[in-house]
């Protein structure tokens, strides 16, 4: 009986036609991930107001994410833990365990890959799963959904929200319809109710800058934008315009990328918002080297190595800058990143902007370390062959031994911004989503 | 209305490693140096311990007559002790 319902709703969307007809796309979010990872190995904290927080003293004090009894308070995302502690005087805060919230999310996408090998991940906590084939339709995709909350509720003890759609932006919207541990269905049948009279910023590429801009000609909800023509949107806000048109007017078809379809990393990079302010290019070189360490060292994992080095300055007013400058050969070594990014810093007049809050350094144009390297007349090839053999010599010690075992004597200069390891604590942040 | 929850128990087991590379627990000791034969292996899948805290695979043993939960998790086995009251 329930099989010929599940037939009779899929003509029934096939013959209202047109808009993403066959795709069942689930969006999967783990709800207030990080919080809820922690409360798996403390279950004393449950049902109390608690939130996961970066350390205050290492000038990371923000509210990382919330349990629901916190948010009730007033508690929200990206919170001053000083704000957080005002409105919630009985808040208790614990610190973040990024190896914990990666390891959750291993597990999460290993039990998603039972399923279909259509996973895509948007972050730690968010997944995008394709369903689609010629006999899966969305009901199919709602019981789907069912079986995907009640494993991960028992396995790990986390509750998801999951959207269901026809299309990727409309699956992702739909998981944020319902919180915690639901399903919402969008489908053909009744996305104009549902989506439509939402706020226009709900949808996935509209924030509050692109909000505002719509805003001024009247655009304020999702069916406004899907009314727009395209050319109408191309004319406004170029490329850009027709993307989000099309995905208000749930006629986006991204397909979900496959699991081994992962794409190929393009450049890696970390940043560090340093114990304290950078008030001397000397101190910008101390940050730049640990900075520089931690990339190589990743770089030399990755077995890649790169030419386009990228810096990125925030000085204390949180105003951004950054620059990127490309050399003739590939590199994975500290020693020559770093005088390139002190030579970016020098040459964009940002030496000038000083004191830094924070520091990136990035290395792209990738290449595998394994290609053969031209041979530089002029360059000093054994001096770079035998920094490429310490490194390895270093790499193994750290590798056995840990970080600390062995240490660069510039650390000793200032120890305090050699307190961050950034290799080891860096986050994972979502890829965007407009590539 | 706050939840119930229970202190975590540290134990020791001794089990075989089957061929396919699947652990069957065979006797648990106790912290203290009591041990208890585990008749029988009833269920075996990935779970939480929502009492104690912690998540690994789950193994619904009977012991002695009871059914009893152990947990293996990051190479270690615990089980969930009595309910603590606040």
């Amino acid at each position: 009986m329930f099989l010929f319902v599940g037939c009779f709703l899929c003509i029934g969307i096939r013959q209202k036609g047109g808009v993403g007809v066959g795709r069942v796309i689930l969006h999967c979010d783990a709800n207030s991930f990080y919080a809820s990872c922690e409360l798996v190995y403390r279950p004393a904290l449950r049902g109390q107001p608690m939130a996961v927080c970066g350390s205050t003293e290492e000038r990371h004090g923000i509210v990382l994410a919330a349990t629901r009894e916190a948010k009730k308070w007033g508690v929200k995302t990206a919170m001053v833990n000083w704000e957080a502690k005002l409105v919630c005087p009985d808040l208790i805060t614990i610190p973040p365990d990024y190896g914990r919230y990666i390891y959750f999310s291993r597990r999460l996408r290993d039990i998603y890959e039972q399923y279909t090998d259509r996973v895509e991940p948007f972050g730690l906590d968010e997944c995008w799963l394709d369903f689609s084939d010629e006999t899966t339709t969305l009901t199919d995709g709602v019981l789907l959904a069912k079986t995907l909350r009640n494993r991960v509720k028992e396995e790990l003890g986390l509750t998801l929200s999951i959207g269901v759609s026809f299309n990727k932006p409309y699956a992702k919207l739909g998981s944020d319809l319902k919180k915690p541990d639901a399903t919402t269905l969008i489908s053909p049948g009744n996305y104009r109710n549902v989506v439509w009279p939402l706020p226009v910023d709900s949808l996935i590429g509209v924030g509050e800058r692109m909000r505002r801009k719509l805003a001024a000609r009247y655009v304020l909800t999702i069916g406004d934008l899907a009314a727009q023509s395209p050319r109408a949107m191309h004319a406004w806000m170029g490329k850009m315009g027709v993307i989000l048109q099309r995905y208000a007017a749930g006629e986006d078809s991204t397909p979900v990328m496959r699991t081994v379809d992962e794409p190929e990393v393009k450049s890696i990079g970390n940043s560090i918002t340093a114990p304290q302010d950078m008030y001397t290019i000397h101190d910008a070189y101390c940050v730049m080297y640990v900075l520089a360490d931690s990339v190589g060292a990743r770089l030399r994992e990755a077995g890649m190595r790169g030419k386009c080095i990228s810096v990125s300055v925030r000085d204390v007013d949180m105003r951004c800058y950054g620059a990127q400058k490309s050399v003739e050969y590939f590199t994975a070594q500290a020693e020559e990143i770093v005088p390139i990014a002190m030579r970016i810093l020098n040459m964009k007049g940002f030496d000038t902007l000083l004191p830094y809050r924070s520091l990136g350094l990035s290395v792209g144009s990738l290449e595998l370390n394994t290609k053969p390297m031209q041979m530089d007349l002029l360059g000093d090839a054994a001096r770079r062959d035998r920094l490429a053999r310490l490194h390895e010599a270093v790499d193994s010690i750290h590798t056995r031994f840990g970080e600390r075992a062995i240490e660069r004597g510039l650390a000793l200069a200032n120890p305090l911004y050699n307190t961050i390891i950034p290799r080891v604590e860096h986050v994972v942040h979502p890829v965007g989503f407009l590539r | 209305m706050k939840e119930r929850f229970a202190e975590k128990i540290y134990i020791g087991v001794l089990a075989v490693t089957q061929p396919d590379g699947s652990i069957v627990p065979l006797r648990l000791i106790w912290p203290d140096g009591r041990n208890w034969e585990i008749d029988r292996v009833l269920d075996v899948r990935p779970g939480v311990a929502r009492k104690a805290g912690g998540e690994g695979v789950r193994y619904l043993c009977r012991i002695s007559g009871h059914e009893r939960e152990l947990w293996y998790a990051h190479g270690q086995w615990f089980v969930e002790g009595g309910e603590v009251k606040e």
